[in-house]
């Protein structure tokens, strides 16, 4: 029982309950009692000089029907958590069954999964049936951040390029989904302020040839060498290690504009990937990296 | 007005055991070549196939009802809707002509009740014998009679159950399943529930089931008029009654009616009423007492139809009306709801989709620099082949469809879930939501095609030139 709610109501439910069943039993005796098949009795009520209103007894099997009720709620109760202090002699519980059902859908879909746990996932990328399996649990688990398609979104990596900022090898991809990821790009306006953000920009737009303002790209490729190359490094071709992104590939992952890039810069970017391994479990994992490794295989 | 509804008598009767008596004629004929024709129907519908498959199958766990050459999903269920409505109707019209045919000829409930009583018969003898062998109480020979018509109504009542589970779970493989103890919990409830049912219903409670608990029997009299056909003692022909003396006592006495009062006609009622009371709604037109009276004229040397099918009106020697503007409604309501059915069965296209938009994203700008949407397409196969689908979008200059290669082709009875991404040039895109159209449609049948509308989102207008920015800006607290 939570800390939240009084033990008052689970004995006020309990005891309500009894006293209505008991209720309904004395009165279903107190109605039935003495009656016989055949004799008449009648309510009193007369209407229209001799329509009289009759009291005829209940037939037997409807009679029957209401005792059945009672007996199979008394049943009910004792067997099952239905009055609020008593958990019931089967202890039955809404997780249990959620456990049970959890645990019969393994050991129908168990063995089918199996097969895979133990296959490594170059193979697993090459097996159409394996593919299939790892599409259908794409579309369910991971379409609401990545898409339908893994195509991504602003935001939220593309899966399908060739672009990896936490590592594109199997076994980097399988960490990931087990683990989960935390990207943290840091908010530099407060220590670089506004001229030099401007200027970091300049310098990053000119990985690709974008430059708006060149003049300002020296002095960026300064503050970039100072402060930025810890984790993208000199080349600007960034650490899988920390996930941080290629700036030299034109695939931005918060867009690529100038304004964009700006306010990546000067805000920072905090990205999250969900830990899966505990909730998908091994085999689940191993067919969802075999897909996104051949996903970006394939294109 | 009977004994009972007299002031001061109770209303409450016991009920009395009815044994109908069994009669032959041309009618009987009739009732049995009907019982024969429904019987067949439900014990061999099940058997036949169709190709590699029952022919005729509600396969509940697969939500598909298969029936000779279609086969319907859920999606389909507007013709059971129609079948229902039809049935409906049917059933006004043949009772607004013909009174209650149904419940004389073709309902389980005659039809079970008269299977039951052949039993009866045949274990315990004819009607005497059955009241005989009540009187006397338990004896070794009821009390094995008693067992072996039991026995022998199980087996009856087993065997329409298993006929009837049969239609819902392949037959061929049901038996071997209900003697291996392989049933799953519904099969073996329904399988229980039919036999109980029939026991009950056909076996104990008989006429009741018609009399008391049969919405049918309550509201037919809605649909009667003085026009439609009921079984009618003629009592201008037939009072005063009276048994014949001999020939020559006969003459003697006042003249006497053609009813020779031999109550053959109550004896072989199923519902225990007398027909020469008129018109009753416990009557359920069976026509058993045509039957034992023609049997009757024709010994005593009478025309037969002393009781017949006839009408109020010709009783009343008015002329009967066949055409009547209730009959021409509903005979013309049915018509056309079989007709639409079907028209729209012919132009059935077998193969359905739905279109999802994916929702992390309004849209997103592919590497080209065109504005991309993604949906995902709930594909259904309805035939029993597989098919290569092909997709199609219109709606947009330039719109182009990319699913992975594979995708669209699905096998028979196949739901495929497939990913699509549309992309349009932003030059081409002057709203922010447009009104686009996908068409599906067999690579290999250009007759198999099916259309759906879909919204294709873009930047506003305003925004476009910072696209990326408001982009990223709406993700950012997701």
């Amino acid at each position: 029982m939570s800390e939240f709610t009084s033990s008052f109501w689970p004995w006020f439910i309990g005891i309500v309950s009894i006293l209505s069943l008991l209720a309904c039993f004395v009165f279903l005796i107190a109605v039935t009692r003495g009656k016989r098949p055949g004799e008449e009795e009648t309510t009193g009520h007369v209407w229209d000089e001799d329509l009289r209103e009759l009291n005829n007894p209940l037939p037997g099997w409807w009679r029957w029907l209401f005792h059945g009720t009672i007996a199979f709620a008394v049943v009910y109760l004792v067997l099952f958590p239905g009055l609020g202090f008593w958990s019931g002699t089967k202890g039955w519980s809404q997780e249990e069954q959620y456990r049970a059902e959890v645990a019969s859908a393994d050991a129908t879909y168990g063995p089918i999964y199996a097969r895979y746990e133990s296959m490594d996932v170059e193979t697993l990328a090459q097996d159409p049936e394996a593919r299939k399996i790892g599409k259908r649990l794409f579309l369910n688990y991971c379409t609401a951040c990545h898409g339908s398609d893994a195509g991504g979104a602003p935001g939220y990596p593309n899966l399908r390029d060739e672009e990896w900022k936490w590592g594109g090898t199997p076994e980097a991809i399988e960490t990931t989904i087990v683990g989960g990821r935390a990207g943290n790009m840091v908010a530099w306006e407060p220590a670089v302020g506004k001229q030099g953000v401007a200027e970091l920009v300049q310098y990053v737009l000119n990985f690709t040839g974008r430059a708006s303002q060149p003049e300002l790209v020296a002095a960026g490729q300064q503050k970039f060498e100072m402060l930025c190359f810890s984790c993208h490094r000199l080349s600007g071709k960034g650490n899988p290690a920390v996930g941080a992104p290629d700036l030299t590939n034109d695939i931005w992952q918060y867009g690529g504009s100038e304004q964009a890039l700006t306010r990546t810069i000067s805000g920072g970017r905090k990205g999250m990937m969900p830990a899966h391994g505990e909730f998908l479990g091994p085999a689940k994992v191993r067919l969802l990296t075999a897909y996104v490794y051949g996903l970006s295989k394939g294109s | 007005m009977t004994e009972s509804s007299k002031p001061g008598n109770s209303y409450f009767s016991v009920h009395q055991k009815v044994h109908p008596r069994i009669v032959h004629g041309r009618f009987s004929r009739l009732r049995i070549a009907a019982l024969f024709l429904t019987l067949g129907l439900l014990f061999g519908l099940p058997w036949l196939r169709w190709g590699d498959r029952q022919a005729f199958l509600h396969d509940l766990p697969a939500r598909k009802f298969y029936f000779f050459g279609l086969v319907f999903w859920p999606q389909d269920l507007i013709y059971l809707t129609a079948v229902l409505v039809v049935a409906a109707l049917a059933l006004f019209l043949f009772t607004a002509l013909a009174g209650r045919v149904w419940c004389g000829y073709a309902c389980p409930q005659t039809v079970f009740t008269q299977v039951l009583v052949w039993i009866e018969r045949w274990v315990e003898g004819d009607r005497a014998s059955q009241i005989r062998l009540r009187k006397n109480g338990f004896s070794l020979p009821r009390t094995s009679k008693l067992v072996i018509r039991w026995l022998l109504w199980i087996a009856f009542a087993l065997f329409t159950a298993f006929s009837t589970l049969g239609s819902f779970t392949p037959i061929r493989e049901l038996g071997s399943r209900i003697l291996a103890g392989s049933l799953g919990p519904w099969e073996t409830f329904f399988l229980a529930f039919i036999v109980v049912a029939i026991l009950l219903f056909a076996g104990k409670m008989r006429e009741q089931v018609c009399i008391y608990m049969c919405p049918y029997a309550r509201f037919q009299s809605a649909m009667f008029d003085r026009n439609t056909l009921i079984v009618s003692y003629d009592p201008a022909r037939g009072e005063p009654r009276g048994a014949r003396g001999k020939e020559s006592a006969r003459e003697a006495l006042k003249p006497l009616g053609d009813c020779v009062d031999c109550t053959l006609c109550v004896q072989a009622c199923p519902t225990g009423i007398d027909i020469r009371n008129g018109l009753q709604y416990q009557c359920i037109a069976c026509t058993a007492c045509i039957d034992a009276c023609d049997e009757v004229m024709d010994k005593v040397g009478s025309p037969r139809g002393l009781v017949r099918y006839t009408t109020l009106n010709a009783m009343e020697n008015l002329r009967t009306k066949i055409l009547r503007p209730r009959v021409a409604a509903y005979g013309l309501l049915m018509a056309g709801i079989i007709a639409a059915v079907a028209v729209s069965l012919a132009h059935r296209v077998p193969v359905a989709f739905d279109v999802l938009r994916d929702r992390n994203a309004p849209y997103r700008e592919a590497r080209d620099g065109r504005i991309e949407n993604v949906y995902r397409l709930k594909v259904l196969n309805m035939e029993e082949q597989a098919r290569t689908y092909l997709l199609r979008a219109s709606g947009l200059p330039g719109i182009t469809v990319d699913y992975e290669a594979g995708d669209l082709d699905v096998t028979a009875g196949q739901v495929r879930d497939v990913p699509v991404r549309l992309r349009v040039a932003p030059d081409d895109l002057h709203e922010h939501s447009n009104e686009i159209e996908l068409e599906l449609f067999a690579a290999d049948d250009a007759k198999i095609s099916v259309r759906e509308s879909a919204r294709f989102l873009g930047p506003r207008p305003e925004e476009h030139d910072e696209s990326d920015e408001s982009k990223g800006e709406e993700h950012e607290g997701d």
